[in-house]
């Protein structure tokens, strides 16, 4: 393994990061020419990957990468087979032409080098999550592709529904990614290793370990939550709030398909049991005909878009879970057409909305002779869209009509749950296919609305993504041994995990099989479908509105009762009434305390009068003393000093039994306590006497009592026993030798704990800027700050 | 509390307590004192010094913030470790110089680096917040 290939993988997945840093600087310096030069990353590693094909049609495995915590066993690695390098290649190719899109949609927007940064960034996670090889690798990528598709939803951040819809995106596909966490770390556990590589090797065992199934449900919740499967799919529509390159590129070919990435590339791990064989097919198939269905019923061409992305996915996620080879051959060449078609036609309906102002398919119309480009563009999508002959979805439909025909009729009638999952494809592919047309033809036929008046061609940018993808969703279908060889060969075999043989091809014979009945059967109810569309759209939004409920409402009700929640248990924990949290902690201390000395059993020996000398028992008597004027005291101020009294008897003791630096310690901290809690004393105006009643005198005196016992216990209990003087015995013969310090104390604190303590004094810091916080906040009107206030600076200039 | 006789001695005193403060930290690797008791006892100076001369006079006279003191701290005792690094062992290993010095030698060494920083946190922190308190309303309008 070359390491120069370790490096340009690794350089191929952090590009775009470092291009997503220079955007904003780049925005500055070439205005609206920044996109063109921001296209260069994504071509360059377009083109840095297809440089890979031949390799990888030969059914090479290419890896690569570095090692990223080796105690775990985490590796930063990558991997490229056909299908990561498929969707490289689509990540890449389909952004170089969003970034190119995103200049000329956003053209005059102040934030566009901020635009530019978060799609690269987005861009650079997609690639190394399709890339990667090591699960936490993937993962990491995997969160970051939720993160940055939030900034990115909510890139207009001043609109409140922006904003819901990113946060809503966030919660389901990040909660989805912790789900996935739990199954990776599963799976590591039952395979002993991260790297997927590995994993397949294990994939029988796997399926028949008692994990199996938690390991399932756990991958699946993240898939699902990613690719918006129902009931998840509730996000997807609502992410249409962000600006239209990011929808073209996140909803059609990048982000929703990590989830079908994932199921693709788990399958020959997970895959192939009944429960995969029931749970995809059943929630894809509700997905598909519930995305379609409610795909007819929107006006406005993105959500129309959306429902519809919605359904595919549904579609794919079922094709991966009927699991034979021409059921993966459909997938691999739907993947292609619905990134092709349908990136197209979210860029182009962005164009109409940039033209013509509206992107309400109620309000457009005749638009043909004004957008001649597009509405080429739109004949070869929506081509695309309905699977038309000569389309690849046009080969992807055969293929999945063929995973599920049998022999003949008779078998198939004989499979209920083939013959189910033929009629969801078929409605499915028809709703959809009624969707493309109604694009096609109320958008750019028909009699000319007013909005149509002011519309105009787009420029170059706008249209050159579009109309590029619109004719390879057409070309794929023609080339037909070209796809054989080059793509569904490679990328269908890692997904089976055998070798896979593509035999597409175009020809007569097509019309004789009986999934071409099948695909002329979708045409048909396709169109009987669009002519019904008016009718359809008002019946399905009077029982939208009839329903008065959708998942949509019931993730806000979820996320209202879990701030409820959260604002209850705050109440309950943080009510601000001191007494009752330091009750609570001592109550905790005398609890953790006690607790040992109950669960160990412990026998008690007699105690034994230590042997001391007169000057010792002094000590002990003056600490004693100290504690009975404490509880005498009649104010308050007489307690605190009284208290200072035992500190230093105690100080005096550690002195006289060797432990200098302790005690050393010990009398400065008893000094500044006293000192402060004087100062607290005058600051807060408290009485001079201690005012409370009798029964909150017996409440306190026994929590004190409570801690004060359980700390003897526990003192007298850890010297009834040996002490392990190993620690002690190493480090006393080494502090001198590696650490050049008598000072065992300090050598601890500075050499060989110094970790902890710089945390330690890290917390000190914070809770001094807590306290002082606190304390400013007292005397009010004036500004909190840290520092110095303004007052005293002029002060001491006086 | 402000008494004359503990008005003119305070400052006096609370010289002497910085430079033993000092004095402490250094000796701290080998015999009793360190970095934290170091701190404990210079903020006990500044805080007598705000009792006999007021806490405006002692603002003026450190010039920095007293949590910019111990913000600085943090940041010497979390950059003392990252010398190891150029020297491919874990970060925070001490690393030790040893320059002649006369008959005698210095050790200069990055756990005493981190020992200032912690030396300063204290410092910092612990005056930072006995200044607060001994701020009176008075000290607010001037």
């Amino acid at each position: 393994m070359a390491s120069d290939l370790d490096l340009s993988f690794t350089l191929v997945a952090l590009a775009p990061f470092f291009a997503a840093f220079l955007a904003p600087f780049i925005f500055r310096f070439l205005k609206e020419y920044s996109s063109w030069a921001l296209a260069i990353v994504p071509a360059a590693i377009f083109f840095f990957l297809a440089s890979f094909i031949p390799a990888i049609v030969e059914q090479k495995l290419i890896s690569a990468g570095f090692i990223w915590i080796g105690a775990f066993g985490i590796e930063l690695n990558f991997f490229l087979d056909g299908l990561s390098l498929t969707f490289g290649l689509l990540i890449s190719g389909i952004g170089t032409f969003i970034v190119l899109y995103s200049g000329a949609y956003l053209k005059g927007h102040p934030h566009q080098g901020r635009f530019f940064a978060f799609i690269l960034m987005f861009m650079g996670s997609m690639l190394g999550l399709v890339m990667a090889d090591n699960l936490i690798a993937l993962f990491t990528f995997w969160e970051l592709t939720s993160i940055t598709s939030f900034l990115l939803i909510g890139f207009d951040h001043s609109r409140e529904a922006s904003r819901r819809a990113a946060i809503q995106a966030l919660v389901v596909t990040g909660g989805g990614g912790l789900s996935l966490l739990a199954g990776f770390a599963l799976l590591n556990l039952v395979t002993g290793h991260w790297n997927m590589i590995d994993m397949f090797q294990f994939g029988p065992a796997l399926r028949e370990s008692d994990f199996y199934l938690p390991i399932l449900l756990f991958v699946l919740g993240g898939a699902f939550a990613k690719s918006a499967q129902f009931p998840l799919h509730f996000w997807l529509p609502n992410a249409m709030e962000a600006p239209t390159p990011v929808s073209a590129y996140l909803h059609s070919a990048t982000m929703v398909k990590a989830g079908v990435y994932l199921l693709a590339r788990m399958a020959p791990i997970l895959g192939g049991t009944t429960l995969w064989g029931t749970i995809l097919p059943i929630v894809g198939g509700i997905t598909l005909l519930w995305g379609a269905t409610f795909a007819l019923k929107q006006t406005d061409l993105k959500q129309m878009l959306a429902q519809t992305t919605v359904a595919s996915l549904g579609l794919m996620v079922m094709l991966i879970g009927i699991y034979n080879e021409a059921a993966i051959i459909g997938v691999v060449l739907y993947l292609l057409a619905h990134a092709f078609y349908k990136g197209a036609m979210f860029m182009i309906s962005g164009g109409i909305d940039h033209s013509a102002g509206t992107r309400d398919i109620t309000m457009l119309g005749g638009l043909m002779r004004k957008m001649p480009v597009t509405f080429v563009a739109t004949i070869l999508a929506a081509a695309g869209m309905a699977g038309l002959p000569l389309t690849i979805a046009f080969l992807a439909k055969e293929e999945m009509y063929g995973a599920l025909l049998h022999a003949d009729w008779m078998t198939l009638l004989a499979q209920p749950q083939d013959l189910l999952a033929v009629i969801v494809i078929l409605v499915g592919n028809a709703l959809m296919m009624a969707v493309g047309l109604a694009i096609l033809f109320k958008v750019f036929l028909g009699p000319e609305k007013p909005t149509a008046e002011h519309a105009h061609e787009n420029s170059f940018s706008f249209w050159i993504g579009p109309a590029t993808l619109g004719v390879l969703a057409v070309l794929g279908g023609v080339m037909t041994d070209f796809i054989n060889h080059n793509v569904v060969t490679p990328v269908a075999s890692p997904i089976i995990f055998s070798d896979v043989e593509a035999h597409l091809h175009l020809g007569f014979d097509l019309i004789i099989k009986p999934a071409f009945i099948l695909s002329l059967l979708t045409w048909v109810l396709g169109v009987l479908i669009y002519l019904a569309i008016g009718r359809i759209r008002v019946n399905l939004a009077a029982m939208v509105e009839a329903a008065n409920i959708s998942f949509d409402k019931i993730f806000d009700w979820l996320m209202f009762g879990l701030v409820r929640l959260s604002d209850a248990v705050t109440r309950l924990l943080h009510h601000g009434r001191l007494e009752i949290y330091l009750t609570l902690v001592f109550i905790m201390f005398a609890a953790v305390f006690f607790g040992p000395l109950f669960l160990m059993q412990v026998e008690w020996q007699p105690l034994q009068i230590p042997n001391l000398h007169f000057y010792e028992w002094s000590t002990i008597v003056i600490a004693i003393a100290g504690l009975f004027a404490v509880v005498a005291a009649q104010t308050r101020l007489q307690a605190i000093v009284s208290l200072g009294i035992q500190g230093f008897a105690v100080a005096i003791l550690f002195l006289l039994f060797g432990a200098p630096d302790l005690s050393f310690t010990q009398f400065m901290v008893e000094t500044l306590s006293v000192v402060i809690l004087a100062l607290v004393m005058t600051r807060l105006h408290l009485d001079q006497a201690d005012n409370r009643v009798r029964a909150d005198k017996l409440r306190d005196g026994s929590v004190a009592l409570l801690g004060g016992v359980g700390v003897t216990a526990l003192m007298l209990l850890v010297l009834q026993g040996t002490l392990d003087m190993r620690l002690t015995d190493l480090f006393a013969a080494t502090s001198v030798a590696i650490a050049h310090g008598h000072n065992i104390v300090n050598v601890i604190l500075v050499d060989y704990r110094g970790l902890d303590t710089l945390g330690e004094i890290s917390v000190v810091m914070t809770a001094g800027i807590a306290i002082l916080a606190l304390i400013r906040i007292r005397t009010g009107g004036r500004q909190v700050g840290i520092g110095a206030p303004k007052a005293a600076k002029r002060g001491g200039g006086k | 509390m402000r008494t004359v006789i503990f008005r003119t001695i305070a400052p006096s005193l609370a010289a002497i307590m910085l430079v033993f403060s000092v004095f402490v930290l250094l000796r701290g690797h080998n015999e009793p004192g360190g970095g934290f008791i170091g701190g404990l006892i210079a903020a006990s100076a500044i805080a007598i010094y705000g009792i006999a001369a007021g806490v405006t006079e002692v603002r003026s006279a450190i010039r920095v913030p007293p949590l910019n003191i111990a913000g600085f701290g943090v940041v010497i005792a979390g950059f003392s470790g990252l010398l190891s690094l150029g020297e491919h062992v874990p970060y925070l290993s001490g690393l030790w110089a040893f320059i002649p010095f006369g008959n005698s030698e210095v050790a200069i060494s990055t756990p005493m680096v981190f020992d200032i920083g912690v030396y300063l946190v204290v410092l910092g922190t612990v005056s930072a917040v006995a200044l607060a308190l001994e701020e009176t309303e008075e000290d607010h309008h001037d």
